[in-house]
């Protein structure tokens, strides 16, 4: 049956800014299922970004949206969170958003494990400012600033993730759309801080500088390189070389930032904690 | 029945106003010398039912404060000179955005680190135009205890009333002097609260001037369901570039501040014996307070000197000063910094008397020797 995604776009929004072949509309659609299935009250639901290609989202979807400064995202979500408990938060953005710029307020919001689901749009490079490398460039790759070359290691967004405290961590890829929505649902039922990292991919900035002929070989590359974390379990180093896991990476539940702050007012107004 | 009194710091007081004013929110990072507020508000915002977090830094302590207001909480931070500046992008988020909040910046010298246990006055300019872009800016300068509780409250309302950032700036002498206070009873001192739309939630805009310069604003997670960016957008709050819109809405963020009613509004100034003056003082914050002294002085000297004291930083109260300079010899601006505020009062000025400065950014206040010297010499 066709899904209908129009009841949770906003009239009149579209076309959307994204280059054709851009994975971000992959990324959007799987949100707007998960989001849906969830049944998330529209009125009671934020969606919270920061500033790049991946955070034009929130301006496109019927929701109560956000658009804040680069790299801020996570800390104005912290703030309607905090301020408001009981409203569903969503954060978004691309990988330098998150990563380079935001780098501090994403692993603050994954230690306090406060309840948002984060989905990182990584699509390997500053899509928007025209393909510069972000934390997430593989080294030896073309960017606009590394024209011999990226010298820089990278972040492992869903390793950094676990690494700061993050709950409920997961991965996959626009090429396997339907675990998308399937992975971000599992994210919103979760309590706590859960992020959820999409590969997706940008033509126009950085499959162009690096030898892919087309969009399709762009996916083809997602499709190689993501191996589910069952099938990785039986696989050895040298195999895994290259690849990167998909799937629930890490879960676990721990207390909740806006429920342990519950108790701190109940401690202050003198009732039984 | 008696008021409550008490022997209280500038920055605890500062505190207790933000819950008297209806804060239910504080974001912050800790800096000296201003940390007391955060300290104080972590034990009462709690209390009241409010939150208060302590964020990552000043930049997160912003947005934090600029989501919470967006669900209809009155949110403040407070913080020093190196801290606002790390502020300063979203200030301006919260600019274009138009979104109520307040910021208490406890000044210290500077720049960078500079002397931070020490007084100072050098931000008064940046409250003025630390953030990119052309914009409107509130800023109020308490000089004692008493006054930072009715600033505080001024600045939440004037926050909630106009839509937009407000800064409380007050150096570190009154943030760390300790006087008596009175606390006003609940009503006595006024306290606003945001317009909120009327409209059926289809017709809402967050930026519909057909209601006047400062459009009500919903909340997130009410009924009313809206986008907020901080591009430069159209009255529907989604994104524009065409160029009469941009204009409109500029135009309209700075007028709401700049007008004649609302200038009269936010204005606040404190006169003392200018009706006569020769020589006016111009100072601010704990400076007035040697000034005042100063200007007793020379009175008893027989000198025609008076004092004016902006309680209203900005905007700037160009009338009045531009009044007092067509009716006096001098006017000399004490201030803890190298001349700062002094360039406003030249400018509207306008020739029309001799300017003079007494500065100082040694991180000892200026004494009322100091100012009588100068007003001698301009005599
Ligand atoms: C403070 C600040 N610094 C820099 C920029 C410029 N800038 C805008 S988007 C962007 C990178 C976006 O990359 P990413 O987050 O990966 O999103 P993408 O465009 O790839 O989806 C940068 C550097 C900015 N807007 N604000
Ligand atoms: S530049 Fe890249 S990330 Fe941005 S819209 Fe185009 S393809 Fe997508
Ligand atoms: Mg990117």
């Amino acid at each position: 049956m066709a899904y209908d995604y129009e009841k949770s776009i906003r009239p009149g929004k579209l076309p959307h800014i994204w280059c054709p072949g851009c994975g971000h509309g992959i990324a959007m659609k799987g949100l707007i299922r998960a989001m849906d299935t969830c049944g998330l009250d529209k009125n009671n639901t934020a969606i919270v970004s920061g500033i790049g290609c991946a955070s034009r989202l929130p301006g496109y979807m019927d929701y109560c949206t956000l658009h804040t400064a680069h790299g801020r995202a996570a800390a104005f979500a912290t703030g309607v969170k905090m301020a408001k408990p009981e409203m569903n938060v969503i954060v978004m953005g691309g990988d330098g958003d998150g990563t380079a710029i935001g780098g501090n307020h994403f692993i603050h919001a994954c230690r306090r494990n406060i309840d948002m689901t984060y989905v990182i749009f990584n699509n390997f490079i500053y899509g928007m400012t025209g393909g510069q490398f972000s934390p997430c460039t593989p080294t030896g790759d073309k960017a606009s600033t590394t024209p011999y070359g990226n010298p820089d290691p990278i972040f492992d967004i869903s390793k950094l993730a676990i690494g700061a405290g993050a709950t409920f961590v997961a991965r996959t890829t626009a090429f396997h759309a339907t675990q998308i929505d399937k992975l971000i649902a599992e994210g919103i039922k979760h309590k706590g801080m859960s992020v959820i990292e999409v590969l997706d991919d940008c033509p126009t900035t950085y499959g162009r500088r690096n030898k892919f002929r087309s969009v399709v070989d762009m996916m083809k590359r997602l499709k190689e390189i993501a191996v589910p974390v069952a099938a990785a379990s039986k696989m050895t180093a040298e195999q895994l070389e290259g690849k990167v896991l998909t799937g629930v990476l890490y879960k676990e539940d721990k207390p909740e930032y806006c429920e342990q702050y519950a108790k701190v007012i109940a401690k202050a107004q003198g009732r039984a904690v | 029945m008696a008021k409550k009194v008490a022997l209280l710091q500038g920055n605890e007081v500062c505190a207790h106003a933000a819950v008297y004013a209806g804060a239910q929110f504080f974001g912050g990072y800790p800096i000296t010398p201003s940390t007391e507020v955060a300290e104080v508000l972590s034990v009462e915002l709690p209390k009241v039912g409010g939150k208060f977090i302590q964020m990552e830094d000043e930049i997160a302590a912003m947005a934090s404060v600029i989501g919470a207001s967006l669900t209809g909480a009155k949110s403040i931070t407070a913080t020093s000179g190196p801290g606002v500046s790390l502020k300063q992008e979203l200030i301006g988020y919260a600019c274009i955005a138009e979104i109520p909040c307040v910021i208490v910046n406890v000044m210290r010298g500077g720049p960078s680190t500079g002397m931070p246990t020490g007084p100072g006055q050098s931000d008064v300019q940046q409250a003025r135009w630390g953030t990119h872009g052309d914009h409107a800016a509130i800023a109020l300068a308490p000089s004692s205890c008493q006054e930072i509780f009715s600033e505080t409250v001024r600045a939440f309302n004037l926050a909630e009333k106009y839509r937009m950032p407000v800064q409380v700036l007050y150096d570190e002498i009154v943030g760390h002097m300790r006087e008596r206070i009175e606390f006003p009873e609940p009503g006595e001192l006024e306290v606003i609260d945001r317009a909120k739309p009327t409209v059926a939630p289809e017709q809402y805009k967050p930026y519909d001037t057909s209601f006047g310069d400062v459009p009500p604003l919903a909340a997130f997670g009410s009924e009313y369901r809206f986008h907020v960016t901080g591009l430069n957008k159209a009255q529907d709050g989604f994104p524009t570039t065409k160029a009469e819109l941009v204009d409109d809405e500029q135009r309209r963020q700075i007028r709401k501040v700049e007008n004649e009613t609302a200038r009269a509004d936010i204005e606040k100034n404190e006169e003392y014996l200018t009706e006569d003056a020769e020589i006016i003082v111009f100072a601010y914050g704990s400076i007035a307070r040697s000034a005042r002294y100063a200007v007793n002085e020379l009175r008893k000297e027989g000198i025609k000197a008076g004092l004016f004291r902006p309680i209203t930083l900005w905007p700037f109260p160009e009338k009045r000063v531009a009044a007092l300079a067509k009716q006096a010899k001098a006017i000399v601006v004490a201030e803890m910094n190298l001349g700062q505020m002094v360039h406003e009062v030249e400018r509207v000025s306008k020739g029309a008397c001799t300017i003079a400065g007494v500065f100082r950014v040694d991180g000892e206040p200026i004494n009322p020797g100091q100012i009588m010297d100068k007003v001698k010499e301009v005599r």
